[in-house]
């Protein structure tokens, strides 16, 4: 089956099924590109830009990028590596974000992707915007400090819950996330616990109240593998499948 | 009393009470007295949910704002989570979800106009109405603000009341705008000619001295496929095509279109003709032709002039693109900023109808049936680029779509749709009449035709002045009457700043390309204040979906106000430089990626208004110890000495 179309991602074939994004093609194959928005659950929408490749020497984001034959990907570069780390200095600098306090410490994408993309600095002067909880909820917590505005929940919440629980309200600097109801408070929505969009937040903004802590720092989940690994340990292999 | 004391401490020596605090002019409305106007608009926009922006519009148009009952009743009524309204209603500036002042006034925050001293005219305005800046004022009366660029650089400064344009503000029509909002004189009671609008025309070419009748293009149109077999419209292309030459009008049509060369006019130049023929062949369902008239970039007012005087030009340019690409439908995306224009233009649109030169069987040409509608935008900048403006036309929130795939295949309702400027459809309108050979002889090679320039800032004679292309920047500028000039900015924030070593450069797709913005600045003017005004611009409309444009726009104005108030270092230029690279290799759209060319150009042609206001050392804290007490200096309206710290050695 040498017809299977593929492309060149940092001088090495990989292989992709038609319709794949190169973000799809390149973890299927086990291959790792950084990534913050993109969830191989949901539709990607590429706003965090942490993926951004050179394909054919265009800069663009992989998570949406249709895998083409005949292009070339450049990924593990120092240039783009370079701007990787600037993205998530922003991103720490634009909400307020105590890793020591913080209950997802360990468990976090952001805090994971600076440990793995080697940010030791922080890089800008932070914004310390002034973002109050919503503690309205009796089994869910919104700590809205934490918002990276990477729109998970509220694609988690339209595509697999069927509900509009979050939704993003503002423009710039000032959008931010909301919640379905009129008194903008999540006690006042149809929100579950159980729901998709309480469990994929990639950092802490939507937090289970009374669970808090369970699992010790330093046994979580980027404790024991860093980001690149467990990210290629988790993706869909529908090729290997295929091959069984 | 915590407002009189905010008074006081603003203004230190003033003794008399504030103004009519007894009167309370606007009261938020009651869930049950908003229903009735809130269904009426509704209904009136067939229940459809893609015409959120405009019914949040007319609602607040009513209501004065967007209160969270009324967003309610709106996701009701339209059946749309109560997330989206709010969503969409936060995320356009003229929209409002907290109450405003019964008076809305939106200074116009463009360069020329701080030029031309809308600084000191907003103090005095909030001085004289007890208002601070982009509050309301305590009784409710009047919220006072600045806007992006209302598109009167030639007649600033100006400002908008409650959506109507105001221009050639002077200290004396200042005193009289607050003697009408003192007074509560319903807005449009107020004389008409506070509402005067200038079009400033200089020099006009083909375009802007045309003498082509309505519906003279369509006609040119129809009248060119009757040497083929042009029985059948665009629009029944589907199955008559199969027809050999049946769609001769069309084609013919389009072909004169490519002939001519013409480029958009919006700035990016691509190839009209090579647009409307993938969108003709893309398969859809319909197609659609859209007018983008949201003309945002700073500086830059030539629509104004086109929608306003030429209006049927434009009309027909779309109704020529329509039979061409075979489109019903058209709309026409005007920036909220020309509401004004909203009810003539309608009026003309009613005046075509009735002319059948829109509607069903256009011109008596069976099968031609097409229509167009408004579509009033709500102060967004980023609506300009043409994915946003479909998400907007859409009802949603102006965020730029991921490309490809492009509006030609899958644009308004995924639809193949041509988005195009103004100046183009009109050019269009032109070559459809006298053909795309005679539109190519004039201009340069690559670029031809004319291109309207809309001249603003240090010069005598501000206004439009339509060039062939290939002018140079020397001939306009003696054209326009300026003297002593330092720099131009070309195409608005987002094109290029040059120098006067550089004024022999001409105006075309070949040397520079341009939308249509020129603004002049002489010898007196501080080019880092300019650059830091294009910053500020570039923060207030990023869209907020990509990171480096969301955050990065906003670094860079941090990083130019601590510039700006003397704390700035080599460190910080640096820090710009390391920013602009993010935007320019990651920002999402055209906005991110030119948000930092203000500054790479002033950087590196007037690197001394910068290096004059740094400190020559190598860090300085953004922190300022005295600065941070300035609050509570306001809060106890004290600025004694003692209210200060030390000054440090």
């Amino acid at each position: 089956m040498n017809a299977r179309p593929s492309f060149l991602l940092d001088g090495d074939e990989v292989p992709f099924e038609p319709g794949q994004t190169v973000m799809q093609a390149a973890l299927a194959a086990g291959r790792y590109i950084p990534h913050l928005c993109y969830h191989p659950e949901f539709t990607p929408h590429g706003s965090c830009k942490l993926c951004t490749a050179r394909i054919n020497g265009r800069l663009m984001a992989a998570c949406t990028t249709p895998a083409e034959t005949a292009t070339e990907v450049a990924s593990e570069t120092e240039e783009l590596n370079d701007l990787r780390r600037t993205l998530v200095q922003m991103l720490f600098a634009e909400g307020n974000h105590f890793c020591p306090s913080c209950e997802k410490s360990g468990n976090c994408v952001l805090q994971a992707l600076g440990y793995d993309l080697g940010v030791m600095t922080a890089g800008f002067r932070h914004f310390f915007p002034d973002r109050p909880v919503d503690a309205t909820h009796p089994e869910i917590l919104l700590d809205f400090n934490r918002c990276i505005l990477c729109e998970l929940c509220v694609r988690a919440a339209r595509e697999v819950d069927g509900k509009h629980v979050f939704s993003l309200a503002g423009r710039g600097l000032g959008k931010h996330l909301i919640v379905n109801a009129e008194s903008g408070r999540l006690a006042d929505t149809d929100v579950k616990v159980t729901d998709k969009a309480v469990e994929v937040c990639p950092v802490g903004v939507i937090l289970r109240k009374r669970v808090g802590f369970a699992t010790p720092i330093g046994a979580r989940r980027y404790d024991k593998s860093p980001i690149s690994a467990q990210a290629l340990a988790d993706a869909p292999r529908p090729l290997e499948r295929n091959r069984e | 009393m915590a407002s009189l004391a905010r008074h006081g401490a603003l203004y230190p020596g003033r003794t008399s009470s504030p103004p009519g605090r007894s009167h309370i002019v606007t009261q938020p409305d009651t869930p049950d007295e908003l229903e009735p106007s809130v269904r009426r608009i509704i209904s009136r926009w067939g229940h459809d949910p893609g015409a959120l922006v405009q019914v949040l519009r007319e609602v607040q148009e009513e209501c004065g704002y967007l209160p969270g009952p009324a967003l309610t009743l709106v996701a009701r009524l339209l059946r749309i989570p109560f997330s989206r309204a709010k969503g969409v209603a936060s995320f356009y500036s003229f929209l409002s979800d907290e109450p405003l002042g019964a008076y809305r006034v939106l200074f116009s925050d463009n360069i020329t106009d701080r030029m031309a001293g809308s600084e000191p005219l907003l103090q005095a305005m909030c001085y004289r109405l007890w208002a601070e800046p982009g509050k309301v004022s305590a009784d409710g009366l009047v919220s006072v603000a600045r806007t992006s660029c209302t598109g009167m650089c030639d007649q600033g400064p100006a400002l908008l009341v409650n959506g109507r344009a105001i221009t050639s503000l002077t200290s004396e029509r200042v005193e009289r705008l607050c003697d009408l909002i003192l007074a509560r004189t319903p807005v449009a009671e107020w004389p008409a000619e506070f509402f005067a609008v200038h079009d400033n025309v200089r020099r006009a070419d083909i375009l802007l001295g045309h003498t082509q009748q309505p519906g003279d293009a369509i006609r040119a149109a129809l009248q060119r496929g009757a040497a083929g077999w042009s029985e059948h419209a665009a629009n029944e292309r589907s199955w008559r095509e199969a027809y050999v030459g049946a769609a001769q009008g069309p084609i013919a049509t389009l072909e004169e279109i490519k002939r001519s060369n013409l480029r958009g006019r919006g700035g990016a130049g691509f190839t009209t003709g090579i647009k409307w023929e993938a969108c003709r062949q893309a398969t859809g369902l319909t197609r659609y032709v859209v007018c983008n008239a949201d003309e945002g970039e700073p500086g830059t007012f030539k629509d104004r002039v086109l929608l306003t005087s030429h209006a049927d030009l434009v009309f027909d340019g779309m109704t020529v693109a329509a039979y061409a690409i075979g489109a019903s439908l058209g709309f026409l995306y005007l920036r909220g900023e020309y509401r004004y224009l909203l009810e003539p233009l309608e009026a003309t649109l009613q005046r075509r109808r009735a002319a059948n030169l829109l509607g069903n069987g256009i011109c008596g040409q069976p099968g031609f049936d097409f229509d167009i509608r408004i579509h009033v935008g709500a102060g967004s900048y980023v609506c300009g680029e043409e994915s946003a403006l479909i998400e907007s036309l859409e009802g949603k929130r102006g965020v730029p779509r991921n490309r490809p795939p492009y509006p030609v295949t899958n644009g308004y309702k995924q639809q193949p749709t041509i988005v195009n400027n103004v100046e183009t459809l009109c050019a269009a309108a032109l070559i459809a009449v006298r053909g795309g050979d005679w539109y190519r002889s004039l201009g340069t090679l690559k670029s031809s035709g004319t291109k309207i320039l809309s001249v603003a800032g240090d010069v005598a004679r501000p206004g439009l002045y339509e060039y062939p292309f290939g002018v140079t920047l020397r001939q306009v500028l003696e054209d326009c009457g300026a003297a002593d000039t330092q720099a131009i900015q070309i195409s608005g924030p987002s094109g290029v700043c040059v120098d006067a070593t550089e004024f022999g450069r001409r105006i075309a797709f070949e040397d520079l390309p341009t939308a249509g913005a020129f603004t002049v600045f002489d010898a007196s003017r501080d080019m880092f204040d300019v650059a830091r005004n294009y910053a500020q611009f570039f923060a207030h409309e990023s869209c907020g979906f990509c990171t480096p444009c969301r955050v990065g726009t906003s670094m860079l104005v941090a990083s130019m106000d601590k510039i700006h108030a003397g704390n700035g270092t080599q460190h910080d230029v640096g820090e710009i430089d390391r920013l602009n690279k993010v935007l320019l290799m990651s920002a999402h759209c055209g906005l991110g990626h030119t948000a930092c060319n203000p500054i790479l150009d002033t950087l590196k042609r007037f690197r001394p208004a910068y290096e004059r206001k740094l400190r020559s050392l190598d860090f300085a804290p953004a922190f300022d110890l005295d600065g941070a007490l300035h609050r509570a200096r306001k809060m106890t309206g004290r600025d004694d000495a003692d209210a200060h710290l030390e000054a440090q050695p």
